[in-house]
Formats: C-alpha cells, structure tokens, sequence
C-alpha cells in the first residue's frame, strides 16, 4: 500500500508542481517528500482538495534544525492523514537560515495556526501569511529562540543557580 | 465519660506574662501572635506533584487542622501565608507576584520542593530558578517532593515565625526596604 501511495503522490506533485518536487523516499514507514520552501502552501491545498488523496488531516508540523546542513540549516516537517483511506504522508522542506520565511499554511488547516506559532516560538520560523504570528509558549520578552541547536547544554558561568546549594 | 477526661488534648499554651487572681497580663504582640499562629488559612498555590502531597497533608491522615490551618483561602486577599507547591515557570512567575501583593498584611509565604526552592531538576530556559528570586520567602521545605511530615514540620516552623513576630515588624523601614528589593511597593 505504502509502495502505491509513494508513487501515486510522487506523480501527482511532479504533474502539477514539477519545478518544486525534490525528492520522494520511504522513511519509517511514511512516504517522505521533499520539496522546495515555496510551493508548500499551494502544495498542501493541493493535497487537500484532490479527489483521490484527499489530505484532510493535518497530523502535526515541527520545525527541523540541522545546523551543520550549510545552506539548508532550518527545515519545516508537515504531517498529513487521509481519514477515510488512512493514507499518511510527510512533507518536508529545508531552507537557509539566512531565509527563515516560510508561506503558512493556515489558509488551508485552522489548527496549523497554534503549531506555526509554537515552530515561530521555538525555532524563530517566520510565516507569511500567518494571521498572528507571537511567541505562544514562551515569555513575550524572550530574545532567543531556544530549541535552536546552537547552545551549549549548560553555561558554567551561569549566575542564578548557586553551586554551593547543589554540591556541584 | 471517664474516657473523654483520659485524652491527651493538648491546647496552646499560654505566653509568659503576670498573673495573679482574676487576672493574666502579658504583651500584646505575643496575644496576637497566639491567635495568628493557631489560625493561618493557607493559600494553595500548587502547580505539580508537591500539591498532591499537601493535598495528603490536608486530608484524615496527616490533618493540616490540627494546627489550625483547616480552612485554605482560594482568594489571596483573606489568605495568611503563600504555600508555592511545585514547578513555577517564568511565565507564572507574574502571575505569582501578582497573587502576592494581592495579600494582605501580615503575610508569609512557604515554598515546597526542590523546584519552588531552586527550580529543581528543571534545570532550563522555560523555569523560574526558585520564587524567591520574585517573592520573599518565609520556610523552604527541601524535598522532591517532600513528605506530608515535612509539610507539617514547615507550618510549624511558620508558626514559630508568627508567634515571634512584633506588632510593628510590618511598617519598619528595613521591611519596606526588603521588599522594595523584590520590586514590590
């Protein structure tokens, strides 16, 4: 089934968004489809409207952070469920850190809006089209974006956790 | 009847002071401290796993009410003494402070558990690194979290506080100026 599925979306995006498809592989048991940054939205909306595939589900997104991928540093994952079919796909992109615009896809699934704005908190991923795009989880006056990998798990210079109460 | 007669019930003792026939007289400060001791209506303010034990705390087994301490204010203008139970995130941490000046003079506050005292294993960017970093502390009870004997040994502890404490403590300068290092007006 899963082979099918694999096939079947891989033709469809390359019939109607050859320019944007990049790859398409099995990944744990999911077809896993890369594509390129800006087609995402007007990809998932074509996903969702399909008479065959019907994508109606948004599974969840996440924000993705390799930072030793130069160039393509950040990335954004997309999971989306056919109910009726249990079809189950993830859609992929990657993109510079130097370019962290990303289209919303908020047009498409209501529920994207909290999740775009947890990836906004945490990876400091801007979406365009978002309709209130604000930190969601974290203080309003945090600087940084923390789940970032790029701090060192602990600052040994750190001044409010006093040492001499923790034995360390 | 003879049984009732044979408990040990043991009642506030009363403070040093003068007495003779017909009358007692001792100082005003250690009257109230009595009367507040005895008295305290916590303020709950549990967010994890610590309020689960107060919550034993209060309960049949371990009777918060014997000491006084049965009825809990929900509303922190009635409340006598801030019990933080649990992790306080540094988005709660306002909302803690506001609860805070929300009470009334006199006012004490407890903090239970390794996370309220320090912030405890949430070693990280999202936790509030103990609560007095924004309020005054009165006990700490160390523990992760600790037991329901340990919560009793603390108001105990409140209590002494409250017995010992004078009348005029609360509008002495160094007091205005303990809390103005918390920004609190």
């Amino acid at each position: 089934m899963e082979q099918n599925l694999i096939s079947l979306v891989e033709n469809k995006l390359k019939a109607n968004f050859a320019d944007a498809f990049v790859s398409a592989e099995m990944i744990a048991e999911y077809p896993t489809f890369i594509i390129k940054k800006d087609s995402i939205a007007d990809i998932v909306k074509f996903l969702y409207n399909d008479e065959e595939l019907q994508f109606q589900y948004l599974t969840t997104l996440a924000g993705l952070h390799y930072p030793d991928n130069k160039g393509e540093e950040f990335g954004m994952m997309y999971q989306l469920h056919n109910l009726p079919k249990n079809y189950k796909i993830r859609l992929k992109i990657f993109f510079s850190v130097n370019d962290l615009t990303v289209p919303s896809i908020t047009s498409v699934f209501s529920a994207a809006n909290w999740m775009e704005r947890q990836e906004f908190d945490f990876f400091g991923i801007q979406f365009k089209g978002h309709p209130n795009l604000k930190r969601i989880l974290n203080m309003d006056d945090m600087h940084y974006h923390p789940m970032r990998k790029e701090y060192v798990l602990e600052d040994g210079t750190r001044e409010d956790k006093d040492d001499k109460m923790f034995g360390r | 009847m003879s049984s009732i007669e044979k408990t040990n019930i043991e009642i506030a003792k009363a403070p040093p002071g003068i007495e003779g026939a017909g009358f007692f007289a001792t100082s005003l400060d250690k009257a109230v401290g009595i009367a507040r001791s005895n008295s305290l209506w916590p303020l709950p303010f549990a967010t994890s796993c610590c309020g689960i034990e107060f919550m034993a705390t209060m309960a049949s087994n371990y009777d918060l009410a014997r000491f006084g301490s049965e009825r809990l204010s929900f509303s922190p203008r009635q409340a006598d003494l801030l019990m933080v139970m649990g992790t306080i995130s540094k988005k709660l941490a306002p909302v803690l402070l506001q609860v805070y000046e929300q009470m009334a003079e006199p006012k004490w506050v407890l903090s239970m558990g390794a996370c309220a005292c320090s912030g405890g294993i949430f070693d990280t960017y999202s936790v509030l690194q103990g609560i007095d970093r924004i309020i005054p502390v009165d006990v700490y009870i160390p523990g992760c979290p600790p037991r329901p004997e340990q919560v009793l040994d603390g108001i105990m502890q409140i209590q002494k506080l409250t017995q010992s404490e004078t009348i005029r403590r609360r509008d002495s300068p160094e007091y205005t100026a303990m809390l103005n290092k918390y920004g609190i007006e």
